[in-house]
């Protein structure tokens, strides 16, 4: 009825013209809206092939079962969402069914997701109904499978799954927390899906929820904790230091590459700054995990002095002697959650083959750590991070050759792919 | 016949610092911008890692950053009656190649030309009279004075993150800086690099001779840095593979380190690597510039369309580019007419070199402005009254590098192999230094830039000519220089100071300097430059060639400072004026 009465209104104000259809479309506002929700859950990143269409879906998002194809969400009726009614794209974003009613994979992170209220989560789809539709045949064509084991193949399984570890469910607010505090909340344990990499999983993809945001491995990284822990979480950076990371995708601590990279360079570095800095609030009052207190490495030890000497060599230059780096250049290692993470992955793959903080409009320059991986052997480059892991005040368990060894192993895997 | 692209606002041959900062400039003020470069895409993240950046016999001996004769080279004679050969193997000058251009291969020094440098020929007349100027020397004002460029050197400066110690802020003088430069509007983004051993000693000996010792600008970053672009720069370690080489540590300034990444991030602005400019296109009045064609990557010609064209390839690139398109009236020796090709100049070099007994020098510190400099005997700095030459030039004293291979200075009579030569080597590591004077090379009638009759690039466009040698004038000068710098060597305690002459005529053989300047002059006579003060083509006015191919003759020091300058200057005048109404901004 009120549309009616809209297309009246509109024949009456301009006779001339035919009726708009846009008589129901959301207002400007609530699209705006949704495309500021749509960078806050960093759509876009898996949603593309690199140097492809935005949104027009394909790529492969890799779990530790194989791969998982993502769908094109412009809205192309045939090959994208757009003959999805809202209630279709809501019950996938917080259930994970997919418009046939088959069960979409939690690569997709609609464990996340089904913390998001239904007014942003229809903003999001208001604002995807406004893109160029683009035909991209993704996943619903059969010739284009996704590259599972089994039983994993088997999307019925995922009932089981989310059985498992699936908690459906909008998020409550802490009346006790601040509204500041709350919006950070939302962010993170919802859109922001932050959990995806920082919480560990379980051996079936899950997450271990008793360990939220305690940092987790993930493709050859390892996302670090976010809770208050002084060495391997955040309790080293203050709130400025937090915003300045996810607002610039640096700060005078740190830069960030990889996957983290990614999601400053679409997602984070275009939110509002006031959203920044309720993440920072919420993260900053995260608890550190209790760890087994561990001695440092004495610096005689033999392991520490090879380190040293490869470190005065190839490191210092930048990282300089003291390991403090170029503030907002070369990052800081001394007192690095990065450098101190249980899991050293990370640092041993950006000495093997090196590294480039993402460039964003506030910090352009994107500077490089260079590949060591061609001079160094798995010893030296175990030396080097061992030193640089109990130097300076840095506590943290000692990196073998055989570690350094499969991490080599698993990144030329992963770039003959 | 070129396939025809869609139309740009500009387009910019060359990306190297004048074309990084006039794209930046031209992108800013809304233009739709494309840069074709002949060489490879060039960046410090994946070219020059520090793991392997310092490669001394990859960059230094092999040249891997420099142009290849068989992609363009001129060829070369000492006189006009002699037959010019091409070059095939370059030596006296290293022309970059590739994104960054000369801007990633140089060494940092970064000079504000002195005031009367810029009226070298009205102020030489004045003070010593017309006869102090010889027969066929054809030194020119530059059609702009100090005081216009004080801003575009203060944005380049600025831009590239210098390190030096201002002699003289808005007219006051400042301690320890150099007392004969041009009033600065403000001080260096930063301050010096830490001296030498051998530039402490230079700086102590020069000032006991009644000297005035200053640090040397340097795009050398003293400390980490972030330019008005937003880029970032990191101290610089002193490692002393500057140049020849990428800075793998982001501490020297070049398009790379300070522009390119903002300008890339620019929807307006495209680059095209591995595309060599063909010619200028002109319509057929031949006043209006419409583009230009070149070969791509794969091969094919193609069309560029637009409504400004800028040259901001290397020096005789450029020259050569406005002599195969037309752009301006060719030079002619003979008659001493025309305009594109005339003022060829080049680089006055003179020096001693320095042994002393056991010290050490260090010279693995080391970096590309690392030294001390005193310009007592620079320009008109000093009484020419009976010398017998003008001008004149800077003397230095400092430390680029002590690297493996070509850093070998040994005592005279010391073996040249075996175990006596390395024991000399050893000796003369440590105990080697030398004091330099990089002297002006000003213009004559006989030294000039033209197409070669008989060779051919593999386009089969002919090649660019180089006709050029010494004059008395420069042999006085660099003689007399010698002996202001042997004076110091011996003040600084030197047991051996040993004369470095200017070659009795030119050699392109030996490397010298990469300082080629001249050959399309900037200036207020049409019948003498072939640019105008803006760098605007007098004959295509949507024509700009910006460059050291603009200096009407060389002046004391590097060119690099007064080349970014340059490119600043276009570029106000470009978006300021020429946008604003397009046509000739000096009238004819």
């Amino acid at each position: 009825m009120r549309i009616i009465l809209a297309i009246i209104a509109a024949l009456l104000a301009a006779p001339a013209i035919a009726p708009p259809a846009i008589a129901a479309s959301p207002s400007f506002e609530v699209v705006q809206r949704g495309q500021a929700l749509a960078i806050a859950g960093d759509c876009v990143a898996c949603h593309t092939v690199p140097g492809g269409t935005p949104f027009a879906g394909g790529r492969a998002i890799e779990t530790p079962f194989g791969n998982v194809l993502t769908p094109n969400l412009t809205p192309d009726r045939e090959t994208g969402i757009g003959d999805w009614s809202d209630e279709v794209f809501l019950r996938a974003m917080q259930t994970g069914i997919g418009h046939d009613g088959e069960h979409l994979y939690p690569a997709f992170p609609y464990p996340y997701y089904t913390h998001v209220g239904r007014e942003d989560l229809l903003a999001i789809r208001s604002w995807l109904a406004t893109l160029e539709p683009v035909r991209n045949v993704v996943a619903r064509n059969e010739a284009v499978r996704n590259q599972l084991s089994f039983p994993f193949d088997i999307r019925l399984s995922m009932a089981a799954w989310n059985a498992l570890f699936f908690e459906n469910g909008l998020f409550r607010p802490m009346p006790s927390k601040s509204a500041e505090w709350n919006r950070g909340a939302y962010l993170v344990e919802g859109l922001g899906h932050c959990g995806a990499c920082h919480t560990p999983k379980n051996s079936l993809g899950g997450d271990r929820t008793s360990a939220t945001l305690q940092g987790g491995a993930i493709q050859d990284w390892f996302a670090p904790a976010l809770g208050s822990d002084l060495r391997t979480g955040l309790g080293g950076w203050s709130v400025d230091d937090v915003v300045e990371y996810l607002r610039a995708g640096r700060n005078a601590k740190s830069a960030a590459s990889g996957p983290m990279g990614e999601v400053v360079s679409y997602s984070t570095s275009h939110m509002p700054l006031a959203d920044l800095q309720a993440i920072a609030v919420y993260l900053k009052d995260q608890p550190a995990v209790p760890r087994d207190a561990i001695p440092p490495l004495p610096a005689s030890d033999a392991g520490m002095q090879a380190g040293r000497a490869i470190y005065l060599d190839n490191c210092a230059a930048c990282h300089t002697a003291t390991g403090a780096g170029i503030p907002r250049l070369f990052p800081t290692l001394s007192g690095s959650a990065v450098v101190q993470s249980p899991d050293p992955v990370t640092l041993a793959r950006v000495v093997l083959i090196g590294a480039q903080a993402v460039a964003t409009a506030e910090a352009p320059t994107g500077p490089a750590m260079p590949a060591f991986g061609w001079k160094l052997s798995d010893a030296q480059t175990a030396s080097v991070l061992t030193y640089i892991r109990n130097a300076w005040g840095n506590v943290a368990p000692a990196v073998d050759a055989g570690t350094v060894a499969s991490t080599r192993r698993h990144l030329a895997q992963r770039a003959g792919n | 016949m070129a396939r025809k692209l869609p139309g740009v606002d500009a387009v910019i041959v060359g990306l190297g610092w004048t074309g990084a900062i006039l794209a930046e400039r031209l992108t800013a003020a809304g233009l739709k911008v494309v840069a074709i470069e002949r060489g490879p895409w060039r960046d410090t993240a994946t070219d020059f890692p520090p793991s392997y950046a310092p490669d001394e016999l990859r960059y230094a001996i092999r040249q891997d950053l420099f142009l290849r004769p068989a992609q363009e080279t001129v060829t070369f004679r000492n006189k006009t009656s002699e037959t010019a050969l091409p070059i095939r193997s370059f030596g006296s000058f290293l022309p970059g190649n590739g994104v960054g251009g000369a801007g990633t291969h140089w060494n940092g020094q970064t000079w504000r030309f002195l005031e009367k440098d810029f009226v070298v020929k009205s102020h030489v007349t004045e003070r010593y009279g017309k006869s102090a100027i010889p027969e066929g020397m054809t030194i020119q004002d530059w059609g702009v004075t100090y005081a216009d460029l004080e801003k575009s050197y203060d944005s380049f400066e600025w831009t590239a993150g210098v390190s030096g110690r201002a002699g003289n802020i808005a007219g006051t003088r400042q301690q320890g800086g150099n007392p004969f430069e041009g009033p600065r509007s403000r001080d260096f983004p930063l301050p010096p690099l830490e001296l030498s051993h051998a530039s402490s000693l230079f700086a102590k000996a020069a000032r006991e001779l009644g000297h005035s010792p200053f640090p040397c600008p340097a795009a050398n970053a003293s400390r980490a840095y972030t330019n008005p672009l937003g880029v970032t720069l990191g101290p610089c370690t002193y490692c002393g593979f500057c140049e020849r080489f990428g800075c793998g540590n982001y501490s020297k300034g070049s398009p790379q380190t300070t522009i390119l990444p903002v300008l890339m991030r620019r929807p307006n602005f495209e680059a095209r690597t591995n595309a060599e400019v063909l010619k200028v296109l002109t319509d057929r009045s031949g006043t209006r510039a419409t583009g230009v064609t070149y070969v791509d990557a794969q091969g094919e010609e193609l069309e560029q369309p637009a409504e400004l064209v800028l040259l901001c390839a290397y020096q005789f690139c450029n020259v050569r580019l406005m002599l195969l398109s037309g752009i301006g009236t060719p030079y002619d020796p003979a008659a001493g007419t025309g305009v594109v090709g005339r003022n060829y100049c080049y680089q006055t070099g003179a020096g001693a070199q320095l042994f002393f007994e056991n010290t050490r020098m260090n010279p693995f510190i080391g970096s590309g402005a690392l030294q001390q400099v005193i310009d007592d005997f620079n320009g008109d700095n000093f009484d020419h009254t009976g010398l017998g030459f003008i001008g004149g030039g800077s003397i230095s004293c400092g430390q680029t590098n002590g690297r493996p291979i070509l850093y070998r200075p040994t005592e005279p009579g010391s073996p040249r192999w075996g175990s006596a030569w390395k024991q000399a080597t050893v000796a003369g590591y440590q105990n080697a230094a030398s004091v330099g004077s990089q002297g002006s090379s000003y213009a004559y009638r006989d030294s000039y830039l033209d197409l070669d009759p008989t060779y051919t690039d593999r386009f089969g466009r002919p090649l660019l000519r180089m006709t050029f040698d010494w004059h008395d004038n420069e042999h006085k000068a660099a003689a007399y220089a010698t002996q202001r710098c042997m004076e110091i060597g011996r003040a600084m305690g030197a047991k051996q100071v040993l004369a470095r002459n200017l070659s009795e005529h030119y050699s392109i053989v030996p490397y010298q300097s990469t300082h080629t300047v001249g050959g399309a002059a900037m200036g207020a006579d049409p019948k003498t430059s072939a640019v105008k003060r803006y760098l605007q083509s007098w004959d295509v006015p949507n024509v700009f060639a910006v460059g050291a191919h603009a200096f009407p003759q060389n002046h004391g020091y590097n060119p690099t400072g007064t080349v970014g300058a340059l490119a600043y200057w276009a570029a106000e005048a470009i978006t300021s004026q020429y946008l604003k109404s397009p046509g000739a901004l000096v009238p004819t």
